[in-house]
């Protein structure tokens, strides 16, 4: 053991992470479904079935980037930004359980302003989404096989 | 919820698998030693992330294997105190409401950490937070199956490493090692005390 806390990830790195190797086993075939792969096949299911739940399967590494850059103005620590890019919080409510001591570092404004970043540079609102899925659904159905 | 731990370790290949990438076959056998398990003081391992350095490779007389020294940085799950978590109510028992997250299932929340006043239904042995408005009180029943939105509050890490066969007393029978408790290395302990904390459907607006 060295360093038992090198960096923090963000679930969207986590969840990039098991996507790219899951598809790696898939492609390199079937000859590592040795019983000692049965652990990592497992926790590796189970892991992205949790994450594919959460906010982060909308995110990309532009997107990271661009909401690390907006949230610079709000002086928050790393582990606070850390949960506002896992969670995406929609109300005051999660922004005040994220933010420690949010009542006496942030005014109200403060935290509108927040939301409003939040919203706007992290996807996930889920009319939105279904709306892109439903436009590119249609479009699929034009183009002719 | 994620860090990167940066270990070392020395890793045993054995002959056969000398055919394979050197990289591939070290990243096949510290999977197949840390995926899924926990760590003591770390926490619960995910998968690798990626190797940093490469020592020599040595075969030691006697086994026809190679050891070599690899320094590598490992997935591994644990969240970090205060740190704020959703997952699934798994059940309800006396000691609190039994927590999921589908790759982790050891968190508990005790009942002096749920929304008060909360009383324990025997009948479907499930907790209830009494919530008082002007019309009067709401039973909110945290069934199984809810999502839950949660605040760590404290971790703790219990060595399960065989200990060696301790002095046994007169009475010793097959029925003795049936009473050994099985504890789970890596426990979490949760809080919902707090505005915006409990059920995922307690605090929609819609």
């Amino acid at each position: 053991m060295k360093d038992a806390n090198a960096a923090l990830l963000s679930n969207f790195e986590v969840f990039q992470l098991l996507t790219d190797l899951k598809q790696q086993r898939k492609d390199s075939g079937k000859h590592k479904q040795s019983s000692g792969q049965q652990n990592l096949n497992t926790i590796m299911y189970e892991t992205l079935k949790y994450i594919s739940k959460t906010p982060c399967r909308f995110q990309s590494p532009e997107i990271v980037r661009d909401f690390l850059i907006a949230m610079k103005g709000h002086k928050l620590t790393k582990a606070e930004k850390l949960q506002l890019l896992n969670h995406r919080p929609m109300t005051a409510v999660e922004i005040q359980l994220m933010v420690e001591e949010s009542e006496e570092r942030l005014t109200e404004e403060q935290i509108e302003s927040l939301l409003q970043t939040v919203s706007s540079v992290l996807p996930g609102n889920p009319a939105e989404e279904l709306q892109k899925q439903a436009t590119t659904a249609a479009e699929e159905d034009d183009d002719p096989e | 919820m994620f860090v990167l731990v940066e270990m070392m370790d020395t890793v045993r290949i054995p002959p056969w698998q000398f055919e394979m990438k050197l990289n591939d076959s070290i990243a096949e056998e510290l999977n197949k030693k840390l995926a899924n398990k926990v760590v003591y003081n770390v926490g619960l391992c995910i998968c690798l992330y990626d190797i940093t350095k490469l020592e020599d490779s040595y075969i030691f007389p006697g086994d026809g294997a190679s050891h070599t020294k690899v320094h590598f940085r490992y997935v591994v799950f644990h969240p970090f105190l205060d740190e704020i978590l959703i997952g699934e109510i798994k059940g309800c028992s006396q000691d609190g409401v039994h927590v999921s997250l589908g790759f982790f299932d050891d968190i508990v929340i005790p009942p002096e950490s749920l929304q008060q006043p909360a009383k324990f239904d025997e009948a479907e042995q499930v907790w209830v937070w009494e919530y008082e408005t002007e019309e009067g009180a709401h039973d909110l029943y945290m069934d199984t199956g809810e999502e839950i939105r949660f605040r760590i509050v404290d971790e703790s890490f219990v060595d399960t490493s065989p200990t060696g066969p301790s002095s046994t007393e007169a009475s010793t029978s097959g029925a003795t090692e049936e009473v050994q408790k099985k504890e789970a290395p890596y426990t979490l302990v949760g809080s919902i005390s707090e505005p915006g904390l409990g059920l995922l459907s307690w605090w929609t607006n819609s």
